[in-house]
């Protein structure tokens, strides 16, 4: 781990000075590392060898959890609502959980991908509650207890999601090390030993399941705080497919790829969407059969797994 | 009368698509007996192991555990209940290694909620290395499994139901994939592995010398049951034994 | 009143069910034989649509007799399917086999994203209703409720015949057969000599045609507006799921159930219409985890 530990915090250290540098980015970064965080719940999965293409629902529940929260004028603080974000969509997670949980591959996939579009169906069409296809917009909460203006608010939201992302890829990598992490790895390479070991895979997956649920809450609450808008195209599904891109783009070998795949994502997107709009998603499409091809490992191409000694 | 018996399996009958896997298949295992299982090729030897732990439930019949009914239960809770198994092919976690291999069987023995330190920082992972020198493996204790050669995994697969220190295992052709100059070796090690916890064994064989050599009790299966069991002597001088099982 | 509404969600659910049956059993072949979940199953559906109005704009423009807008549907039906499909399997499927599931539907996920793009590129994004094939036929009076008979009629008609064609051909041709046989048992199919290659480009391109047919039939009375590829994909793998991953007559039961479910919900809750389909596969795969008609499989140890 020591590795990661050291690049993590490396790249932290770039990431501020970036914003310093060029402070015009500062909220495209925090956008791309709170996707990284969704990223990273997907990540966990992928290491069980499945992955969702729902996630959107629980990033989209994180979402309209602060949008809801927000707009009942309980004035509660950023660092109260993103928790909270998390937390509503672990729970979801958990009940929807003891049903998707029994499946595996394919299934799994799909059945996520269906109920994340009862989500964004249910959205669109309770008008009177979710706003619509329009959404809702979000008024800036204080944060720490202070309100901030837009750029000190945009500023101190960056070095706060930064932190949210630096905790979380320290407690899920130490996850993934211990044996419950390792048991998801089980589920990957053979399932039928792990039952006869004595251990429920479909509680091994469910547990990482509400894991990763609630770091899409997390991500979710604060694209919501930031962007201070919720729409139903978060839990759509091509929005969910992108989650899965990117972490397959970043590689599932360690917690820091899943960062430092949703940086490059936001940053390509962000000129893509300049010159390039109407074949965005070819360029998606492509760079993920390149990816699946030639470099199944993902960008940063580091394993956990320590070297072989002869 | 069922007290002293560590494992019956009373009259197991299932069948697919009107195959008949499994006919009124009968045995009684008594503590620290070592059973040997033989028979025709493609009798589905496999098969009775996996009524008894859980893989297939009978259609009728019951299969019984000191005394308790697991008919229909879990693998994973028969495993639990100390019930361990080796594979005739060795279901391994071929990307790990062989000491996470080791080690992710006994966290589940602990109960892996409560385990939170890192897999490599594991209390019993010397106690890991001391079970992998006993079977010879020390020397690639820290290699993929998917780099080893099959006779390797297959002790790997054995050692992997023997951490979970069961009181019955069932071993599913513990020789095969070994160089026959190697089996009795292995044979003798996993023996002397079984006795010092008092575990009870089933092992399913092709191997007749191994079996003349370390089973107290041979039963055959064919036709779907046990249609023959006594001691090595009296089962493998049995003339049907001998033509249509042994082929001589 | 009430008798009105029951007939007309009836009429409605058969008529959407046929168009979804078309398109879940081209899903479920595929997965059948190549054991592949065709993301862009969808777009296959949605392509077709396309191409069948842009026949029927080429038939109105050139004067033709507007009756040839039914062949014209089929024959779109065919071109995506043995074009494009075919183009897909043997570029990139064929590629993909031996890796694993999830890999295997991001590919095809990635392949219907570029698929999106190529659609909006072709016939942008303003939405397409070429309704020759529904006025050709008019209508129908039902208990006083005007019906279309395209709707009430071609549509179920269509979905019948290639429900009993592909039983005709899965067990009384030899084709069909080889084809069962891979999927019941693929190991045993290879090992009894089938050019599995052919077997799987075959199966791909029949079933992308079906889909296309499906889409070319909805072309004939709904509008055609990007994204309605997204939403079938889904609609069809609920129908394969419900049904069973393979199972063809199963398919067309479980298509029924959803249109019906779907329709009824249209009239009575039309706010949940579309979470309808989704609940029904919910409850069934929760009381059989693999589907209805599922036969159960166990791996060897």
């Amino acid at each position: 781990m020591r590795p990661e530990v050291i690049m993590g915090a490396g790249a932290a250290l770039a990431l501020c000075v970036a914003t310093i540098i060029a402070p015009w980015a500062t909220v495209m970064l925090t956008i791309a590392l709170a996707v990284g965080l969704t990223v990273l719940g997907i990540v966990i999965l992928l290491r069980a060898g499945q992955i969702s293409f729902g996630h959107g629902l629980y990033y989209a529940a994180g979402a309209y959890t602060v949008a809801f929260l927000v707009n009942a004028r309980l004035s509660l603080d950023t660092l109260v609502l993103i928790p909270l974000g998390g937390f509503v969509a672990m729970v979801i997670a958990i009940a929807f959980g003891f049903f998707a949980v029994r499946y595996r591959d394919i299934f799994f996939a799909m059945i996520n991908l269906a109920i994340s579009m009862v989500a964004f169906s249910l959205l669109e069409k309770l008008y009177h509650l979710t706003g619509g296809g329009d959404g809702m917009n979000v008024a800036r909460p204080t944060l720490g207890g202070v309100r901030l203006g837009r750029v000190a608010f945009e500023t101190w939201m960056f070095y706060t999601t930064l932190a949210v992302a630096a905790v979380s890829a320290f407690l899920v990598a130490r996850y993934l090390a211990s044996p419950l992490g390792k048991a998801l790895e089980a589920i990957k390479s053979n399932e039928t030993r792990l039952e006869y070991l004595g251990v429920s895979g479909n509680s091994a997956l469910h547990i990482a399941y509400a894991v990763s649920a609630a770091l899409a809450g997390m991500s979710g609450a604060i694209i919501a705080i930031v962007t201070g808008h919720v729409a139903p195209e978060f839990a759509y599904w091509v929005r969910s497919g992108e989650f899965v891109f990117i972490s397959i783009l970043g590689g599932s070998g360690n917690v820091v790829g899943a960062f430092a795949g949703s940086i490059v994502f936001e940053v390509i997107r962000n000129y893509a969407a300049a010159f390039a709009a109407s074949y965005w998603q070819t360029i998606l499409g492509l760079s993920l059969i390149a990816i699946i091809m030639f470099a199944p490992d993902g960008l940063t191409q580091l394993r956990l797994r320590r070297k072989v000694r002869p | 009368m069922t007290e002293s018996l560590v494992l019956e399996a009373r009259n197991l009958r299932l069948s697919f698509g009107g195959v008949k896997a499994a006919d009124d298949a009968s045995l009684a295992v008594k503590k620290g007996e070592k059973v040997a299982i033989i028979g025709p090729n493609g009798a589905g030897k496999t098969t009775f192991v996996n009524l008894c732990t859980g893989y297939l439930v009978p259609q009728s019949g019951a299969v019984m555990f000191e005394g308790r009914d697991i008919t229909g239960v879990a693998p994973r809770r028969i495993a639990r209940g100390g019930i361990g198994r080796s594979f005739q092919l060795p279901q391994l976690f071929l990307d790990n290694t062989v000491i996470e291999n080791m080690l992710l069987a006994l966290a589940a023995r602990e109960g892996i909620w409560q385990a939170w330190t890192p897999l490599e920082r594991h209390p019993k992972r010397d106690e890991m290395f001391d079970l992998l020198g006993v079977i010879g493996l020390a020397e690639v204790a820290q290699r993929p499994v998917r780099e080893l050669p099959e006779g390797m995994r297959k002790l790997i697969d054995i050692a992997m139901a023997l951490a979970l220190k069961p009181r019955l295992i069932f071993m599913d052709e513990p020789t095969s994939g070994v160089s026959s100059k190697e089996k009795f070796a292995i044979m003798d090690t996993l023996i002397k592995a079984l006795k010092y916890n008092e575990t009870t064994a089933i092992f399913v064989e092709h191997d007749m010398d191994v079996v003349s050599r370390y089973a107290d009790k041979v039963a055959v299966w064919s036709g779907g049951r046990i249609s023959l069991e006594g001691t090595p002597e009296q089962v493998l001088n049995d003339p049907d034994v001998r033509k249509n099982v042994i082929g001589v | 009143m009430f008798l009105q509404t029951v007939l007309l969600a009836t009429l409605d659910g058969l008529s959407y069910g046929a168009q979804v049956f078309l398109v879940a059993v081209g899903l479920s072949l595929i997965f059948g034989v190549l054991r592949i979940v065709n993301v862009a199953h969808g777009s296959f559906y949605a392509i077709g649509a396309y191409v069948a109005a842009s026949f029927g704009l080429l038939l109105a423009a050139s004067g033709l007799s507007p009756w040839l807008s039914y062949p014209a549907m089929a024959l779109s039906a065919v071109l995506v399917g043995v074009l494009l499909g075919g183009l897909l399997e043997v570029t990139l499927l064929r590629r993909i086999y031996g890796k694993e599931q999830v890999l295997q539907l991001l590919v095809t996920f990635a392949v219907f994203m570029i698929f999106e793009d190529l659609q909006k590129a072709i016939w942008g994004v303003s939405p397409y209703f070429v309704n020759t094939p529904l006025s050709l036929l008019g209508t129908v009076n039902i208990l006083g409720i005007n019906y279309s008979l395209y709707q009430l009629v071609v549509v179920p008609a269509f979905a019948v015949v290639v429900l009993l064609t592909l039983r005709y051909v899965l067990r009384s041709t030899r084709i069909g057969r080889i084809v069962t046989a891979v999927t019941d048992d693929r190991e045993a199919a290879a090992a009894m000599g089938v050019d599995a290659a052919k077997v799987y480009l075959l199966t791909f391109m029949i079933g992308a045609s079906l889909a296309a047919f499906g889409g070319a039939l909805a072309s004939g009375s709904t509008s055609l507006v990007p994204g309605m590829g997204s939403g079938m994909i889904i609609l069809s793998f609920a129908v394969a799921a419900t049904a069973g991953l393979g199972r063809i007559e199963g398919a067309a039961v479980a298509a029924l159930m959803i249109g019906l479910g779907r329709s009824i919900a249209v009239y009575t809750a039309p706010e949940f219409d579309v979470l309808v389909p989704y609940l029904i596969m919910f409850v069934v795969l929760l009381i059989k985890p693999q589907g209805l008609f599922s036969v159960p499989q166990t791996r060897k140890v």
